[in-house]
Formats: C-alpha cells, sequence, structure tokens
C-alpha cells in the first residue's frame, strides 16, 4: 500500500505492507535509526515518535496509519529551533548516560512543552511516566525538563 | 593548519574534579549515536534462534527440512554443526554448548538458529523447525537442586573457562558447581556463651538487568578472520572465548564495540556471540541477531539467592561473630556464578570487626535461565540481612542504627577479610554523611521508618588494562582504550584525566570505542574499575607523551630543561610560549606526525583473587519510606547515597551514578522479580516485568561525595557507581524494618508487607 506522511517536514511516499510496523519502516527502509525497539509492547517508550505532535510507541503503530500524517522522528527535531534547548538543559544535567532512551525522551519532551502540561513537579513526573530509562534514575531528566518548563525540580 | 602565537595564561585550567558537559552528549541527543542494532553490513543476513519450550529435557531429533525450505532462508544451524570443533563455552566453567547438543538444561536454551534475507523470513523459518523432546525431571528451585538425590543439571566433570580466576576450581558436588568459604576463629564457642544471637532466613529474588538495548551481535567470517560488531562489556574475554572456541588466532578474531545502550553486568563476558558466530560460519555470510526483551531474560539475569545467616553479640552491642550460608541460583550454566558467589561470600561478614567468621557460599546449577553479573552484584544479595542483623542487635541493646555501627565498624587499616587488602576507606566518616544527608534526627512521623547500610564491594576485578594516548599534529589527542562506554561516562572521565596530564582542554580529546585491532587490552569493564584501571592506564600514557613534550620543549630552551612547564596546550619557559602544534613540527618537520604514549596496569602480586580486590567500593545507602499498614504499600519518601570515590574526576557523572544506582536499588528492592515455576519464567515482558519510571522516583535524594584521596587510580580515585546498589537495597528493608515491618524475602511487595503485617499482629496478640 503506498502511503505518503509528512516526515520530518518533507512528503515522503513509501510502499509498505500492511501488517508493516511504523517502528521498521523507519529502521530498516528509511535508515532513520534514532527510534530505538526495545520492548515491543507500548512500554519502555524509546522508539516514541510524533505524530501530528503526539507521542505514539512506533513498535506497535502501523505504517499505513500515517498516511497524511505528521510524522516527527529525532532526525526531524534536531533540525528544529527549539531543539537547541533541549540539548542544553540536557547537556547542563547531565541527563544523558547510555543514550538509547534519549532520542525519545527528546521527543516526548518537545511535545509536552508544546502541550503546555507541564505546570508542576508533578506533571512532568506524570508525562516522563512512559519513557522509560534504566541509567539515569530520572532525577537528572526531570530536573533538565524542569528548567525547560520553567517549573522548580524537586 | 594555523599555528597562533601562544600567551601564557594566569593559571593552567584544571581539568580533573569539573562537570564537564559528557562528550558524547550530543551524539546520543540527536540520535547520531550508532548501537549494533543500528548496523548493517553488506551481504549481511538476519538470525532468529529457536529456544527450548522445555526446561529440561532430551532431543529426540531435530528436523529442518522444512525450514531450509523456506523462502529466504539461507541457513540453519543445529548442534550437528558443531561436531568440528569442541563446542563447549563459559568463562568460568566451559559448560554450555554453542547451540543445545542432546539436551537442553532451560526454557529458552537456543536449539537451533537460522539465517535468512530478513527478520520476518527468519521467524517464519524457526516455527517450520521441528523439534521432539522428552521431557526430564526439573530441578526448578534451590530447594530442589540441594536436595539429597536431586537430578542432576550437569553430570559431567566441570572444565575450567579462559577467565575462572579463582585458584583451582572444586570438583562438582551435586548440583554445586562453586563453593567459597572463610572461616575464621572459633565461632561455634562464641555463639554458645553470646548473650545475644539473632537469626534467620532470607531470599533474594532473581532479577533481569533490563539493559533497554537487548544484546545484539553482528558476525562475519570471512579471509580476514572473524568480526564482531558486539554489544559486550568485556570485548577482549569475548575475543579470546571466540578465539579457543573457533580455534582461530586471537589475530584474526575482531571485536568492534559501539556505543552500548546500558550493560549493568548483561553484557559482560560472551554471551550471543557464540551462535552468531557459528551460525554465519554455516551461512559463509555476515549474520546479525537482535534479541528480544523475552530472550535477553533468559540469556542474563542476577542471581536469586537463599541466606541463612545468625550474628552473635554481646549485652552492650558489640558484635562478636557472624555464621552464613548463602546459595546462588545459577541457572542451567554458571556464567559468572562462581565470581557472584565469591564476591557475595566476602561481602557478607559486611564491614565490621569479628571475633570469629564463617561463611559458606555456594554455586547451585539449576533448570533455569543462567545468571550473571548484575551491578553490585554478591554485595546486593547479602548486605541487607546482615544490616538487618545489625538493626535488631540495636533494638535489642537500645542502640540507635548508626550508633552501632560507630562502635563496630571497621577502621582504615583493619582487615576486611583474611589476606588481601586492609580496608581503605573512612566508613564512619561516610555513615555519618548519609545520615546527614537523609535527615537522620528529623522528628519521625506516625508510620515512617528509617534505615541505613553499609557494606563493601570487592571492587576493580583482574588489575589488567592499557591504553594509548596520541597527540596529534594540531595539538588534539586521541586516547584509545578497549574499555566499554555503556552509559558510566567514562569516554568523559578519560578525555580529562589525559587533558590534565598534558595540559591542553578535555574538549580537545576524543575517546573512541573498542576495536580489539586496534585499541590496547583491557579486561573488562566491570567491577567499577573503568576510571581506576583503564584510567591509571590513560594516565601513564599521557605522561609519557608529557615526557615526550618536554622533551622537545628542552631543545627549544636548552639549559632551562628546569623551568618549563606545560599548560593550555602549550609548553612554556617563563614568558616565551611554543604550542603543541609547533613543538611536534619541530620533531618532525611540516606539519605531520603524532606523539604516542602507552601505559599499562598490571598485578602488583600474581593477580589471584586473594590477593585483591583492588581496592573496596564503599556500599552505603540510606532511606525514609512510610508504610500503608493497611494496603502493605511502602512509599520511598527520602534517599542518600555517599560516593566514596577518593578523588572525583567529574563530581555530576559520579552523582548519576548514584541516582541511577539509587533507582535500580528502589526496583530490586521494591518491586521487580523474575518468577519462574517449574523452571518456566511467567513474566518474560516489560507488562508484567516492570522496572521503574519516573513516578517511583523518591520525594527528596542526595548524594554525598566523598573525596579523601585514598583510591589507587588516577588523582587518587576509585571507582564508584555499584555500592550506592547494595546499599539502598540495604537501607530500604532496614526503613520498612525500622516502620516494624522486618522482612525477609525481597522484593518488599505490599502483598508480603500486608502478609508480614498481619502475621506480626497475630503473633503479639
Amino acid at each position: 500500500m503506498r502511503v505518503a506522511p509528512v516526515l520530518n517536514g518533507h512528503v515522503t511516499t513509501i510502499d509498505v505492507e500492511p501488517q508493516e510496523l511504523l517502528l521498521d519502516v523507519l529502521r530498516e527502509r528509511l535508515d532513520l535509526t534514532g527510534a530505538k525497539r526495545s520492548c515491543d509492547v507500548q512500554v519502555c517508550g524509546t522508539c516514541t515518535v510524533l505524530v501530528d505532535g503526539l507521542p505514539v510507541s512506533s513498535c506497535t503503530y502501523l505504517a499505513v496509519e500515517t498516511d497524511g500524517r505528521d510524522v516527527l522522528t529525532i532526525e526531524g527535531l534536531r533540525e528544529l529551533p527549539e531543539f537547541e534547548a533541549i540539548t542544553d538543559a540536557f547537556g547542563r544535567h547531565a541527563a544523558v548516560q547510555c543514550g538509547f532512551c534519549t532520542p525519545a525522551m527528546a521527543l516526548t519532551i518537545h511535545a509536552l512543552l508544546a502541550s503546555g502540561e507541564l505546570t508542576d513537579e508533578e506533571a512532568v513526573r506524570h508525562g516522563l511516566a512512559g519513557n522509560l530509562c534504566r541509567c539515569t534514575g530520572y532525577r537528572a531528566i526531570v530536573d533538565a525538563v524542569g528548567d525547560l518548563a520553567g517549573v522548580p525540580g524537586a | 593548519m594555523t599555528i597562533e602565537t601562544p600567551r601564557r595564561p594566569a593559571v593552567a585550567t584544571p581539568q580533573v574534579g569539573r562537570s564537564m558537559r559528557r562528550v558524547d552528549a550530543d551524539d546520543k541527543l540527536r540520535g547520531d549515536a550508532r548501537y549494533v542494532g543500528d548496523m548493517s553490513v553488506p551481504r549481511m543476513l538476519h538470525g532468529k534462534v529457536l529456544r527450548s519450550p522445555m526446561a529440561h529435557a532430551r532431543i529426540v531429533s531435530i528436523d529442518t527440512a522444512a525450514a531450509l525450505a523456506m523462502p529466504g532462508v539461507v541457513a540453519v544451524l543445529t548442534g550437528a554443526d558443531l561436531m568440528d570443533i569442541d563446542p563447549y563455552w563459559g568463562h568460568a566453567i566451559k559448560d554450555r554448548p554453542i547451540v543445545a547438543i542432546d539436551r537442553v538444561r532451560f526454557a529458552g536454551e537456543p536449539v537451533a538458529a537460522v539465517a535468512a534475507v530478513d527478520e520476518a523470513a527468519a521467524e517464519a523459518a524457526i516455527r517450520e523447525i521441528v523439534v521432539e523432546y522428552e521431557e526430564l525431571p526439573v530441578v526448578g528451585t534451590l530447594d530442589e537442586a540441594l536436595a539429597p538425590d536431586a537430578p542432576l543439571v550437569q553430570d559431567g566433570p566441570l572444565r575450567p573457562g579462559l577467565f575462572h580466576g579463582l585458584g583451582t576450581l572444586p570438583a562438582r558436588d551435586g548440583n554445586i558447581c562453586y563453593r567459597y568459604g572463610i572461616d575464621r576463629g572459633p565461632v561455634d564457642e562464641v555463639f554458645a556463651s553470646a548473650a545475644i544471637v539473632v537469626e534467620g532466613d532470607y531470599t533474594f529474588p532473581g532479577v533481569y538487568q533490563y539493559a533497554m538495548e537487548t544484546h545484539s551481535v553482528i558476525a562475519q567470517w570471512d579471509a580476514d578472520g572473524i568480526t564482531m560488531w558486539a554489544t559486550c562489556q568485556h570485548p577482549f574475554l569475548v575475543r579470546a572465548e571466540i578465539a579457543a572456541l573457533f580455534d582461530v588466532p586471537l589475530g584474526k578474531v575482531r571485536v568492534i564495540v559501539p556505543y552500548l545502550g546500558g550493560g549493568f553486568g548483561s553484557k559482560s563476558y560472551t554471551k550471543m556471540e557464540p551462535i552468531t558466530v557459528a551460525l554465519a560460519r554455516k551461512a559463509g555470510r555476515p549474520v546479525k541477531i537482535v534479541n528480544t526483551v523475552a530472550e535477553s531474560m533468559v540469556t542474563s539475569r542476577r542471581h536469586g539467592a537463599q541466606i541463612h545467616m545468625r550474628t552473635a553479640a554481646d549485652s552492650s552491642g558489640t558484635l562478636l561473630a557472624r555464621d552464613v550460608t548463602i546459595s546462588f541460583d545459577t541457572g542451567a550454566y554458571a556464567d559468572n556464578g562462581p565470581r557472584v558467589t565469591a564476591t557475595g561470600g566476602d561481602a557478607a561478614p559486611g564491614p565490621y570487626r569479628w571475633a570469629a567468621v564463617r561463611v559458606d557460599a555456594l554455586c547451585v546449577y539449576t533448570n533455569t535461565a543462567p545468571s550473571g553479573s548484575y551491578r553490585a552484584f554478591g554485595a546486593s544479595h547479602v548486605q541487607w540481612v546482615g544490616e538487618m542483623q545489625v538493626d535488631e542487635i540495636a533494638r535489642r541493646t537500645g542502640l540507635d542504627a548508626l550508633e552501632i555501627r560507630r562502635r563496630n565498624l571497621l577502621r582504615p587499616g583493619e582487615q576486611v577479610r583474611p589476606g588481601g587488602k586492609p580496608l581503605d576507606a573512612d566508613l564512619i566518616g561516610d555513615i555519618e554523611k548519609v545520615a546527614e544527608a537523609l535527615g537522620w534526627h528529623d522528628d519521625k512521623p506516625p508510620d515512617t521508618g528509617r534505615g541505613l547500610s553499609v557494606g563493601l564491594l570487592a571492587a576493580g576485578a583482574h588489575p589488567v588494562s592499557s591504553a594509548v594516548v596520541r597527540l596529534e599534529a594540531d595539538g588534539d589527542v586521541i586516547v584509545l582504550v578497549g574499555s566499554t562506554e555503556m552509559g558510566q561516562g567514562q569516554r568523559t572521565a578519560f578525555a580529562q584525566i589525559a587533558a590534565e596530564v598534558l595540559g591542553v582542554e578535555a574538549e580537545r580529546v576524543r575517546c573512541i570505542g573498542t576495536d580489539t585491532r586496534f585499541t590496547p587490552y583491557d579486561r573488562s569493564t566491570g567491577a567499577s574499575r573503568s576510571t581506576t584501571l583503564a584510567g591509571l592506564a590513560v594516565q601513564r600514557a599521557a605522561q609519557q607523551v608529557r615526557a615526550d613534550l618536554l622533551d622537545i620543549a628542552a631543545l627549544v630552551w636548552p639549559g632551562r630543561e628546569a623551568d618549563i612547564e606545560l599548560a593550555d596546550g602549550s609548553a612554556w619557559c617563563g614568558e616565551d610560549g611554543r604550542t603543541y602544534p609547533e613543538l611536534i613540527a619541530r620533531r618532525f618537520g611540516l606539519s605531520g606526525g603524532q606523539l604516542i604514549g602507552e601505559g599499562g596496569v598490571y598485578p602488583e602480586g600474581t593477580g589471584s583473587y586473594a590477593e585483591g580486590p583492588v581496592f573496596w567500593e564503599v556500599c552505603i545507602g540510606a532511606a525514609e519510606v512510610t508504610v500503608d499498614r493497611d494496603t502493605g504499600a511502602v512509599t520511598v519518601t527520602r534517599t542518600a547515597t555517599v560516593a566514596d570515590v577518593g578523588k572525583a574526576i567529574n563530581p555530576q557523572l559520579v552523582e548519576r551514578q548514584d541516582e541511577g544506582a539509587t533507582m535500580q536499588g528502589i526496583g530490586n528492592a521494591m518491586f521487580e522479580e523474575m518468577v519462574f515455576s517449574d523452571g518456566l519464567l511467567l513474566n518474560d515482558d516489560l507488562l508484567e516485568y516492570r522496572i521503574p519510571s519516573t513516578v517511583d522516583l523518591p520525594g527528596r535524594s542526595a548524594c554525598v561525595i566523598v573525596e579523601n584521596g585514598d583510591g589507587p587510580g588516577p588523582f587518587g580515585a576509585k571507582g564508584c557507581g555499584e555500592g550506592a546498589f547494595a546499599g539502598i537495597i540495604g537501607a530500604l528493608a532496614t526503613a520498612v524494618a525500622d516502620a516494624g515491618v522486618p522482612m525477609h524475602q525481597l522484593p518488599l511487595t505490599p502483598e508480603r508487607v500486608w502478609t508480614r503485617i498481619q502475621e506480626l499482629q497475630e503473633s503479639t496478640r
């Protein structure tokens, strides 16, 4: 089936099988490897991309569903002007360790910041609960997002 | 290349001790960091592994014909393909076939593997392989394995692996594959006359490390030899095991390690490399295997353990003796079980002054998934038990938990265990700091408990590391070291160490990943050793380059050698300066050339385990919890840890290590558990095996960095990142006990805590 998402700002035409997962199409066909595969069951969040501005787990999202929609991966986010603030905050707080969850985390944060939901520390923790990180223990990530959203950290 | 005339800085900028931005932060944030799963090589096939559904069975037959006939399938590997080599591996005990031969010993054991043009084709083909099994009696638990007349998981003689490293391998005793003991002083006599004896049985569950990147390998076998891109913490040990397995010279086996998506011990030693290489050999093409989470859970996990411990004290709270038996469930193959057992044995007494100690630690085979390394192994298993007993003695003698430890803790220079390194840390100072950071003396609300725990972990593993430092003609520095960046930040730390020695900004130093063909030998990445040992090698290598720079500078200012200094990328003699590019050009002419230094760390004695450890890693944590007595739910309200690191090369990264260890400790202590039934893992995905998320963050947490300059590493540094894990588990267990619920089984799930509350109420009624 032919689908035409707006992928990272460009209309992109792709032939996909009906059962193909967005994550596989991104990684295997388009060499967009910033989205990572880990749990396969929509828990870990490391495959997160934004579809029409909202975070989805691309490991359980059919590629055909992207037809006509905006799809943003880390390869697109890093070209946007808002990205620099995220890298500054993450760098300042050393909120990156192994890096496997980091691009997905950045995408979720980008969506959360745009939503205006991050009004307090509790909202930051709640908003990030779908992105697991085994290395950092989250403290630095929550602090970095608190900085970005203008809410004080714990 | 531009060569500017240098201007002398007032003070050289210190590189060690500053929280520089991680050198890999941008690669990782931008999604540019490549992991093995992101890579492909020309002609590469995709491999899938058929795993046993049975915990223990004889393989009657395997029929691969239908699988081979499937579209896109290039090769199918079974045990029959391995008859030309000795197909058994295992760094400690060579007890494990590359794929099952005649028999499967755990559910999840590789039985066959398929290489196909894509993953879907390989996946479809493994379903077409027909295996006939004949069930054998399952040894599912430690009790079953240690019962008289228990069926044997392994029935042949044990052969030592290349890196056993624990002296002579004893003969197998039933299902016991290794045993470690300490026996010092008249234990039975002391217990017989002691005023207080605390005794109990305790259980630690099997847990999953969950490195988010699962085990992944690309293997290629061609005229150049064997090349692997692999998620491995110990590339040089993998190289040696693969060379031995396939009878290929070391120099023809190449292991390339890009960034790792977490390790925590799950990627230490050899894991998926042998089967991937064997499949590539059969297929005649490169093969990539990427585990699923369910597969990685049965590739490596933390040992479950059963502990019987008793502790004796006098009526004033002076600790007298401890007697411990620990059984570690190593699963069907030993993996790193022997070392986990020895390290657990060393951690069992705790850092106290004893008149007598006896430890009997057993490494036991069962028909479950193999257990290996996981952060702070050994100490995490037993420290909480010992600390619960110390607290119980404190309660009976009316002492505060802090006070009983002050009275009984070892002091620097005292013997920790018979032989080996004496204590090299100020534990009393450390527990006072952690108590203060937690708010130990704050008013305590109802149903609130506070606990602290202190222990020691034999750290450093085998002290062999080497490094090469190259100063390039433009003044940039390249560090080659075979230690693996898996998130801990060692590339940043090595850059700072080299920069400090060379008098350059650390931002000008690049530390690249391991390629065993080019990077010099390093034993392993684990046991909190990289900063201490590989860092020392980097420091020594940089010192050679520094000496070289001074030699060249002496030609610039003859007779004034004593006045020459190196700072901010230049050599100085008074106000007169020459940049490093100028000095390099002076030696080599034109603009080419580079200065090369090498540095190494070797054992001072024989390097035996008994002479170790390299240092004692301090395992300290403190916690405050509230217990809901109606539901059994425990909330972690505060935590604190001490990173006793000698010297913090990068203080921020030290804090991050403790924060990560704290959260993993919370997971292990509070809710993580692999549930086995008759050897079958029941919760093999992240829906049913929960790891901590942001909602599990304690309300308040603190990390205190202690810098006493007492480490054996560069600038007095010693490793960190594991100690807090064991410390926090112990602190949580003792805190829940302090709230009135002494628990003997981890994790501290609401159901278990609630049940215990009911039991305690019954017994006091």
